[in-house]
């Protein structure tokens, strides 16, 4: 490869990366349904990257592609300057939209998980889990289940066993979508947080514009299915920061910016029979 | 709740039972239901006999094949229409329509293929049995979210430790409700099935007892079976609770 005309340390690539879901016999789709790309995209180390887009336009399908979770249909993934592809690479971790906390195992147990499996020793493991715990604030819920936690609880415990690994990536998968807006803009400042302690890049997948806006350093605006970048927003916020910028100038003018962009976006992704009278009005 | 008001509350109701007992025993009249404590002397005076004790070994070695049976075909088959969406598709109607068919109807078949010893009545228990459990594992297969596999994958699991240590824990708490009305059905099938071509076991001894209108005798295998029961469903039902920690 040639040198780059800018000098960055990419810590995760994306080149030419599509995902093409072949069409399944007698579940409607007759034809393959292109659900992603192409797409190009660096990852620059330590940075808060953030996806938006209408519902449906693949944000979930490029995360799980990144993280090695599918395979692409075309075009190549590298984290650390290695290929990814069909399994998940030591060194990334994924949080998921849906509650993946084992409801078998207590707080405890869940973030020492994938500790255990690793064979780390146990005084090592349990200073990283109370570590982890305490960074959370789950601290007094370690001996709970997760059936006895609110879901931002349970999301905080989802967290922790993915921090607990030390991933250098960590992805995000719209892992507020479930919860009221205020614990929103908590949990946004505790994943600003981790995000600054861990040194990880962190890649975010959310609908939310505010939420992007919040927290990223650049924001990813991704079109109606099959999901491209339409642009990409650098917001220059410092890397001190909390959710109190959601009442900085700055912060309107990149969510408008953002939902200028996506707004006819959002509308084709309604179904487009109806795009020509909404844009007519 | 706390242990000594579980206790209160089950004593409550055995003695609520033998107050009903006492008053089916006063309408009914003494041929058709003896009263409690005679029945409870009489129990008390037959249950060490050598008779009882080998009816009572007979039919406990039944329930015990029928029951490795039961639980062995129907985890297995659980397990593969579970995970295999085909198999299931094609499985699922078959095993309902068979659940809601009276199986003593095909007694006799059972018993022109494994004979009127304990393999027919083996046999038949396990018929019974097979299919709550089959279908429960199935659905607890099928209920396992699927965020857990690529949770799993995303904690680079290997596929063994994904069916270990995620999957088999996920669906256990439901897999042992199937367990536990597959041991409440398979005992009722043993017991029909002596019932009906047997001249041993416990359900055996009940079809005898009636013959010789010998009311005593009848609530004392019922009263050994209701105990044994509760006992056993009381049991299944503590690890089912542990297991779904709620």
């Amino acid at each position: 490869m040639n040198a780059a005309p800018v000098q960055r340390d990419v810590h995760a690539e994306l080149k030419g990366v599509t995902r093409i879901y072949s069409a399944v016999p007698g579940a409607g789709a007759k034809l393959p349904v292109p659900a992603l790309g192409p797409i190009d995209l660096d990852l620059v180390r330590g940075e808060f990257f953030a996806v938006v887009g209408p519902s449906g336009c693949g944000k979930s399908t490029f995360l799980e592609v990144l993280a090695g979770l599918q395979k692409p249909s075309a075009g190549s993934v590298s984290f650390e300057g290695k290929p990814v592809s069909g399994q998940v690479p030591e060194g990334i971790g994924v949080v998921f939209q849906e509650d993946a906390s084992f409801p078998w195992l207590t707080v405890w147990d869940n973030v020492a998980f994938g500790l255990r499996r690793n064979g780390v020793a146990a005084p090592e493991m349990r200073r990283r889990v109370e570590d982890a715990l305490a960074f959370m604030g789950l601290k007094d819920f370690a001996r709970a289940f997760p059936s006895q936690l609110s879901g931002g609880m349970r999301q905080r415990v989802c967290i922790a066993r993915t921090l607990v690994l030390q991933p250098r990536l960590i992805l995000l998968d719209e892992p507020f979508g479930a919860l009221d807006a205020q614990t929103r803009l908590l949990m946004g400042d505790e994943v600003l947080r981790l995000w600054r302690r861990t040194g990880a890049t962190v890649l975010l997948i959310t609908h939310a514009l505010d939420e992007a806006a919040m927290l990223a350093d650049r924001i990813g605006a991704m079109s109606a299915r099959p999901g491209r970048f339409i642009e990409v927003i650098a917001t220059g916020w410092p890397r001190e920061r909390d959710s109190t910028i959601v009442g900085a100038a700055a912060f309107g003018e990149i969510t408008g910016r953002l939902w200028e962009r996506l707004r006819g976006e959002s509308l084709k992704a309604l179904g487009h029979s109806d795009v020509a009278a909404l844009a007519a009005e | 709740m706390s242990t000594a008001r579980r206790t209160a509350d089950t004593l409550l109701l055995l003695a609520g039972l033998v107050v009903f007992w006492e008053i089916l025993h006063r309408a009914a009249g003494e041929t058709a239901m003896p009263a409690p404590l005679p029945t409870f002397a009489y129990l008390l005076h037959n249950l060490t006999t050598p008779r009882f004790i080998a009816n009572l070994t007979t039919t406990g070695l039944e329930l015990g094949y029928a029951l490795l049976l039961a639980y062995g075909i129907g985890l297995a088959i659980g397990v593969w229409l579970g995970a295999h969406r085909l198999s299931g598709a094609v499985g699922e109607p078959i095993l309902v329509s068979l659940y809601s068919l009276p199986k003593i109807t095909l007694y006799p078949v059972v018993l022109l293929i494994f004979g009127l010893g304990i393999s027919g009545k083996v046999a038949f228990g396990a018929l019974h049995g097979v299919l709550p459990v089959a279908l429960l594992t199935m659905g607890a297969i099928r209920a396992i979210p699927p965020v857990y596999l690529r949770a799993a994958r995303a904690l680079q699991l290997s596929p063994w430790q994904t069916i270990t240590i995620v999957l088999l824990p996920a669906a256990l708490p439901e897999v042992f409700t199937g367990l536990r009305i597959g041991f409440t059905v398979t005992l009722l099938g043993v017991l029909l099935g002596e019932m009906f071509a047997s001249k041993e076991g416990l359900g055996a001894m009940i079809i005898d007892a009636l013959q010789l209108v010998q009311g005593e005798e009848m609530m004392t295998v019922a009263i050994v079976l209701f105990a044994f029961a509760a006992l056993a469903n009381g049991l299944l039902f503590f690890v089912e609770h542990r297991l779904r920690r709620v």
